[in-house]
């Protein structure tokens, strides 16, 4: 089956013979309702997502972009000098086109809470916040961050909803381990939660003292046995106790997991998958595009993020380093020859970079034929403020 | 720079290499270890992440959980990888202290496994580095009993924003078991980790978040008493034009532009204006970079490290370029 895209390309194509990413083109698609960034760990992924985000605002879109871990000075251009999970709007965008702006970072252990206290009695969530399980799984539990950014969309989208405000969400992803993580956490925290060896825990706890022994298999008094050994048995007893305190909400967890996971294969979803034209963000990147066509979840395309882009192309690299060698050798050459050396040897290292990244850049269209992809080039500076953003959009868009 | 002749962390046994995403940490782990290895010691390169890639930057076989050899040196230098997987920890833990062959199987049959590994980070953790540090406390045994297996042992860790978490083993199982054999195993690795015999290096590159992260890792670091290493700094676009030359392309392009055609032409390069237009503007765009990248590495000489560089390779880390890059830390006696 080719991989499932949305309307998004354009007839031309690149020298890498990949089809065009036409990023404008889902931006003004009132229909595109949430934009995914992903990606392996430091691509770029929550600048492409703030750019898009600001972006789409000025071209008249109402947006609110979920970040998760910005650096500081990109948090601060956005506006966001505290960590309240809470969307706050942008200032200092073009507000032309009627467009808005809001951006959150993602407090993963404060959505977690307010999770809990939407869902359990104020007795029962209290007596869950206090559980010193709890505390270690929301705030280091592998997987939680996906979780959290997960249930954190699905907030978002249901407030859109209600009161009109956004029409475009625009999430960044966590940096996690793999990028497919942010497909898999969600499950593996419910599955987790709703594990054999997790229910048999509770059944005590559920059916009183005496029934402990019928329901517990030999092997699983066994395994508790060892466990109990190991971790000592305080630690049991308050895993039992934080999971039979969760057990009301188990039914909830899973129905919004599922929902917001439904919700990613909504055609109202786009994602872009952000790399850079590494060797390890790349194969990433085509482990997720895999996944995506797997999970018939709908991928816009590839973002090729900081790219070498050659001012004098004409140039190939091995001439100017020919060229560089023969002033060096040159006796009594010209004031400036050493300059130009150098500019020769700049240019050969600049022009190897390219050739490598394109020859990635090849590899992986040629593995995933008929996947658009739109390149950004490298930025001298770190991006920092909106005016760097705004660059990021035109790159991203250019056409 | 550090004098060649008394390298900085010979005493160290274990490396523990950290640094944000995407700054290179594994390439890093496994140019310091390719380095040890060039000395003739036998060397143990650790991931815990499964994600295999000591695999990839050696080119060689998906790793697991054995200790594999992947090269040896002409002088009897040694390096084996290892991929540390959890589960396969948690069985050798249960049958190294309880002798449990069966139990594990059962464990493993009704999720307790899962479980374990996942309900209690801070347990998952003790597990990967256990076993790390099993392998670096291992003796020969026989007539050499007393000598170490592995002359070092370095550990590509989980990144920044994770590792003290990781390393502080003792802090987080502390949160879940006060007492009972678990913690017995976590207080002894946690001597191990505070131990002047090892190190935690922490690898950035010269942009403002690496730069920031790295910053403040030194500082988690050093309050959970964890002995800091070295800061490696991955990527150095090595300043191409000499700063003077830059100033004079400032300061008249035009004039600028003429004598460098001149140049070319001199060299028989076919020559356009846009063509010169544009090396000048790459230069720009050079010393913008160099420049950015000064100001960060005074950031990071400032946290009173040892600082080590190793170059940007044009060519990227395939073909070879593990060796230039583990040449470069031995020239800057990093070990």
């Amino acid at each position: 089956m080719p991989p499932r895209t949305r309307a998004t390309q354009d007839r031309s194509t690149d020298p890498a013979g990949a089809a065009r990413l036409d990023l404008d083109a889902l931006l003004r698609d009132r229909s595109t309702r949430i934009i995914v960034c992903t990606g392996a760990g430091g691509v770029g992924k929550t600048t492409v997502a703030a750019a898009l985000g600001l972006r789409g605002a000025e071209l008249g879109r109402h947006v609110v972009v979920l970040t998760i871990d910005p650096a500081r000075r990109l948090a601060q251009s956005l506006g966001l000098t505290e960590l309240d999970n809470t969307p706050r709007p942008v200032a200092g965008f073009d507000t032309g086109s009627g467009g808005t702006l809001d951006a959150m970072m993602l407090d993963m252990k404060r959505t977690f809470d307010e999770v809990v206290e939407a869902h359990a009695t104020p007795d029962k969530a209290a007596q869950i916040l206090a559980n010193p399980f709890y505390q270690a799984v929301s705030s280091s539990f592998a997987g939680t961050q996906e979780y959290m950014a997960m249930e954190k969309l699905g907030q978002l989208r249901s407030r859109a909803e209600r009161e009109g405000s956004w029409d475009l969400i625009v999430v960044d992803t966590p940096p996690s381990r793999s990028a497919l993580d942010f497909l898999d956490a969600p499950k593996r925290l419910g599955s987790f939660l709703d594990g054999r060896f997790i229910r048999l825990l509770m059944a005590p706890a559920k059916a009183g003292g005496r029934a402990y022994l019928k329901v517990f298999s030999s092997g699983v008094t066994m395994a508790t046995t060892v466990m109990s050994k190991i971790l000592g048995g305080q630690v049991l007893q308050d895993v039992q106790t934080f999971v039979a305190a969760l057990d009301t909400m188990f039914g909830g967890f899973r129905e919004r997991a599922d929902k917001t996971y439904a919700l990613l294969k909504n055609p109202e979803t786009a994602f872009v998958v952000v790399a850079a034209p590494e060797r390890d963000a790349l194969r990433e990147a085509s482990f997720f595009v895999d996944r995506l066509d797997q999970e018939g979840m709908p991928l816009a395309g590839v973002v090729l993020n900081r790219v070498q882009r050659l001012s004098a192309p004409t140039l190939t690299g091995a001439r100017a380093l020919a060229a560089a060698e023969q002033l060096a050798e040159t006796e009594g050459g010209s004031g400036t020859a050493p300059l130009t050396e150098g500019l020769l040897r700049l240019h050969a290292n600049l022009a190897e970079t390219a050739e490598r990244q394109e020859a990635l850049a090849r590899r992986f269209t040629a593995g995933h034929p008929g996947i658009p992809v739109v390149e950004v080039p490298a930025a001298a500076q770190d991006i920092h403020d909106l005016e760097g953003l705004r660059e990021v959009g035109q790159a991203l868009t250019a056409s | 720079m550090p004098p060649a002749a008394a390298p900085s962390h010979a005493g160290v046994r274990l490396h523990v290499v950290t640094g944000k995403g995407g700054t290179g940490k594994t390439t890093v782990a496994a140019a310091l270890a390719l380095a040890l290895t060039q000395q003739g010691k036998r060397v143990l390169l650790a991931e815990v992440e499964e994600r295999q890639g000591i695999s990839q930057t050696f080119d060689v076989p998906p790793i697991g959980h054995e200790e594999t050899r992947i090269l040896h040196e002409r002088n009897g230098g040694e390096l084996y990888g290892l991929s540390v997987d959890v589960r396969e920890s948690l069985m050798e833990y249960l049958q190294k202290f309880y002798r449990l062959g069966r139990a594990g199987t059962v464990l493993e049959k009704v999720g307790a496994v899962d479980f374990a590994t996942t309900i209690a980070p801070g347990l998952r953790d003790v597990l990967l580095i256990g076993k790390v540090y099993e392998a670096a406390g291992r003796r020969q045994g026989g007539r050499h009993k007393d000598r170490p297996v592995y002359d070092a042992v370095v550990l590509d860790a989980p990144p920044t924003g994770r590792v003290v978490r990781f390393l502080n083993v003792n802090a987080e199982v502390a949160d879940v078991a006060k007492v009972g054999p678990i913690r017995t195993q976590a207080d002894s690795i946690t001597r191990m980790m505070r131990s002047h015999t090892t190190a935690v290096h922490v690898v950035s590159l010269l942009e403002e978040m690496p730069v920031q992260e790295t910053v403040d890792a030194l500082a988690e670091l050093q309050k959970a008493s964890l002995p800091l290493g070295a800061i490696v700094i991955n990527q150095v676009h090595a300043p191409m034009v000499e700063e003077k030359e830059l100033a004079s392309v400032e300061s008249d392009r035009t004039g600028v532009a003429a004598a460098v055609t001149s140049d070319l032409k001199s060299v028989s390069v076919r020559t356009s204006a846009a063509m010169v237009a544009g090396l000048l503007e790459q230069a720009g765009e050079h010393a913008e970079r160099v420049a950015l990248q000064q100001e960060q590495e005074a950031i990071l000489l400032a946290q009173g490290r040892q600082v080590y560089r190793l170059p940007l390779l044009p060519e990227g880390t395939d073909a070879g370029g593990i060796r230039v890059l583990a040449d470069a830390l031995t020239e800057q006696g990093m070990i």
